[in-house]
């Protein structure tokens, strides 16, 4: 395979590394104790870039794909809990076993579903409530057999760790924890994108939201019904290392930039995107709609899964009622603000939406009209929604991405979901 | 009977028997352990039906506007709870600052208190429904009138910025305040139990163990809901504007050439539904005795969720829903878990669209070119 750089490339990635460093090395510097950047806006930015991967997520399943899915935030939560419940098996608990279970559980469940897909294809006509029914009985029988192995191979694998450095190992065991909070959510959303994915546009977001509630009311209830007493139910997670440092949260974000460029750039990129702007178009030219609908929201819900498990060694606190349902609306109304369909504007607007809402409005209100910001906010948001509904950037894009995009039919503001064309419904 | 004698592999794939198999278990599953429960004390379970009755008719009417406005301009207009919310507000203050249940006792000081009280409580109502009325008509004519040609999300979002600023707005200190406030009831509600025989509830006395308890507000809900889904359901069948808008729900285009004011019609039908909100929060308010800021968004989201579940755009879908989403709600807060109330709730609704993707009562999505 031969990489090329061209230029936009080229300065995109020198630009994007040179501003990761440069928080950090901001961050770092402390003459006389006080760093330059101080702690209150370096953890804004961090929350800035976690945001902008779950909006990249959303990005992704509707703007470029058109499922209007409301189930992102619910990803989001189940990642962090995920990431969070492994690094702290290793930093209080002195053991490995979060890590090999939750390992072996994803490997195995990857592979029977693997399993189950061959099966599936083979029996032609299988409805997709059938479908998942077996994918569901082979998740179960596999899921219970990587508890087992992975709690064989958490003996091992704790002392070839403890082996290590201390500082290395926690930063191995978090790098992989973040990657299999990924895991855990891209699984699950394969299982339930699955079924849900054959509703039409509104009941599909329904049914996600559906979905974030039901992660909400688990994670309320972890201690008691999952059975995960360290998660502490709704008295919220404690004691989790702090490990998402600028330079992790930048990596992660640079990473999935690229890689949605380079998905996008790719026959699947432009399958899922012909999927957005005309289902049976799409059909007819012998697009596999449901496995492209499919693989968009994993991927869209594997970016959320990796930025919840970041996100939660942030605060090193976690409580369900961050992952509530009203939340979900946040990564959809940055999605909106930035552009549906632009990757650039989602960075941008997710930044600028954490570091305003949270930064600049916190600061510039007078002290005891903190709780205006909440007012004002929907107030901007219905303001550019009648004056200007492509979004605070419309059509802008990087030229590193923008190279890449196949030209539109429409415009990125046009409606993407592919059934109703206007809110008249005519 | 229901599995075929010859179980062929290839007649198991056709027929979707693993999937409904599947969801058959489920259903057989939970229907026995509800049903053993109650077998075990039919007090209970007939207590959870009762009070599953009581919510579900309180839904209902919030479903009634969603459902409303949904058939007409494809919107889920999720300023809708809140304007539940802010009905139950407008009766709080009513009641509790201005006195305004007792007017006709101020005018005629010697008439008798149940009339009071009566004329009171429905002049308190109709207040709270005007006023949601009038709002949602506002929030329509700024907020979603310029943006009825516009993509379907932008509508989308500014119904939820229209949300979060009504209750961030409410819960600033000088309007409705960020506290959970007591609802004082215009009325005494008073107590029955049912324990060989209807008595009713003395204050200060225990319930005598064994007894299903309903109050006069269970009644009252279910009688105001009734009258105001047959009133809805008249005007929707009958009049002039029930026409329209079923007209402008159905084609919008030829509506409008056919001589309707389409903008009026929708004026209209968020009028209707909202003041069916409205009513719905003073039933709600009085009947759980808690009024908040936030208090809209749950119920709001529960009674979409019922509307869905009936198959939106259909009227007694919304109410058949609304029912059955109250049953799941209380059967399961008694028999299974209280905390996993909500997410069992939604788990039923992704369920039932898997089986039928438009609801109960909905009609089959048309194949769109």
């Amino acid at each position: 395979m031969k990489i090329k750089f061209n230029r936009s490339t080229i300065i995109f990635l020198v630009v994007a590394i040179a501003l990761i460093l440069i928080v950090e090395v901001l961050y770092r510097i402390r003459p006389g104790g006080a760093p330059l950047l101080n702690e209150f806006w370096y953890t804004l930015l961090r929350k800035g870039g976690v945001i902008a991967m779950v909006a990249i997520g959303l990005n992704l399943i509707y703007g470029f794909n058109g499922q209007f899915s409301l189930g992102q935030w619910g990803f989001y939560g189940m990642g962090a809990y995920a990431a969070a419940d492994v690094t702290f098996r290793w930093t209080q608990m002195h053991t490995a076993n979060g890590l090999t279970i939750l390992f072996c559980v994803l490997l195995f469940i990857g592979l029977s579903m693997y399993g189950v897909s061959v099966l599936v294809k083979r029996v032609r006509g299988l409805d997709p409530l059938s479908a998942f029914a077996l994918y569901l009985i082979g998740v179960f029988i596999s899921a219970y057999l990587g508890v087992l192995v992975g709690g064989a191979l958490a003996g091992p694998v704790t002392s070839l760790l403890s082996a290590l450095p201390g500082a290395l190992a926690k930063q191995i065991v978090f790098f992989i924890a973040i990657l299999l909070a990924g895991g855990v959510t891209a699984d699950v959303s394969y299982l339930i994108g699955l079924p849900v994915l054959t509703l039409g546009s509104d009941y599909f977001g329904i049914a996600t939201l559906g979905f974030t509630m039901i992660v909400k009311v688990l994670l309320d209830n972890s201690d008691t019904i999952l059975g995960f007493q360290e998660m502490k139910g709704a008295r919220g997670m404690i004691s989790i290392p702090y490990m998402s440092s600028w330079l992790w949260i930048g990596f992660f974000l640079l990473v999935i930039v690229v890689a949605t460029r380079n998905l996008l750039n790719s026959s699947h990129g432009r399958a899922l995107i012909s999927v957005r702007e005309d289902e049976l178009a799409a059909k007819a030219m012998g697009i596999d709609v449901t496995a492209q609908k499919l693989l968009t929201f994993v991927i869209g819900s594997l970016f959320a899964g990796i930025a919840g498990g970041l996100y939660a060694h942030i605060d090193g606190f976690l409580h369900p009622s961050t992952f509530n349902f009203i939340k979900s609306f946040d990564p959809m109304i940055i999605v909106v603000f930035g552009g549906l369909g632009s990757i650039s504007g989602t960075v941008v607007a997710s930044f600028g939406w954490i570091l305003v809402l949270e930064g600049v409005l916190r600061n510039v209100l007078p002290s005891g009209f903190e709780s205006w910001r909440y007012v004002v906010y929907p107030i901007l948001l219905l303001l550019m929604m009648l004056l200007r509904p492509s979004g605070l950037l419309g059509g802008f894009e990087f030229p590193f991405i923008k190279a890449v995009l196949p030209s539109l039919k429409h415009k990125p503001s046009t409606p993407p979901t592919p059934d109703t064309k206007t809110a008249a419904g005519d | 009977m229901n599995t075929p004698s010859l179980p062929l592999v290839k007649r198991i794939v056709q027929e979707r028997w693993i999937g409904k198999g599947l969801l058959l278990l489920l259903m057989v599953g939970t229907l026995f352990y509800i049903g053993a429960k109650a077998v075990q004390s039919p007090q209970l379970f007939f207590q959870q039906l009762l009070n599953g009755l009581q919510l579900g008719f309180v839904y209902a009417l919030i479903a009634l506007g969603y459902t409303m406005i949904y058939g007409i301009v494809k919107l889920i207009n999720f300023a809708h709870g809140d304007v539940f919310m802010v009905g139950a507000f407008v009766s709080y203050y009513a009641v509790s600052r201005f006195r305004l249940h007792l007017w006709l006792g101020s005018i005629i000081p010697n008439a008798p208190e149940a009339l009071v009280l009566v004329i009171g409580t429905l002049t308190v109502m109709i207040l709270s429904m005007i006023v949601c009325a009038v709002m949602a008509v506002t929030i329509e004519r700024i907020a979603y009138k310029p943006l009825r040609n516009a993509p379907r999300i932008s509508a989308l979002i500014t119904a939820i910025g229209v949300s979060f600023f009504l209750e961030y707005f409410g819960a600033l200190p000088f309007v409705f305040t960020a506290n959970y406030i007591t609802y004082q009831s215009p009325f005494k509600v008073i107590t029955w139990y049912i324990n060989k025989g209807i008595h009713m509830m003395e204050p200060g006395t225990q319930v005598p163990p064994g007894s299903i308890t309903f109050s006069s507000m269970f009644i009252i809900i279910l009688v105001v809901s009734i009258l105001l889904m047959a009133g809805l359901q008249f005007i929707v069948k009958r009049t002039k504007l029930g026409k329209a808008m079923r007209a402008v729900s159905y084609d919008k285009p030829t509506a409008r050439l056919m001589g309707i004011k389409v903008d009026s019609i929708i004026s209209y039908t968020f009028a209707i539904g909202a003041s069916l909100a409205g009513a719905a929060g003073i039933l709600y308010a009085i009947a759980y005795g808690q009024v908040s800021f936030i208090m809209g968004i749950l119920p709001g989201l529960k009674a979409f969720v019922a509307a869905v579940l009936g198959g939106i755009g259909s009227i007694p879908g919304a109410l058949v829903g609304a029912l059955i989403l109250g049953q799941v709600e209380t059967m399961s807060s008694g028999y299974i878990s209280t905390p996993m109330r909500d997410a069992i709730v939604f788990s039923v609704l992704i369920l039932v669209l898997l089986v039928r993707p438009t609801g109960i009562f909905g009609e089959p999505e048309r194949e769109k070119a």
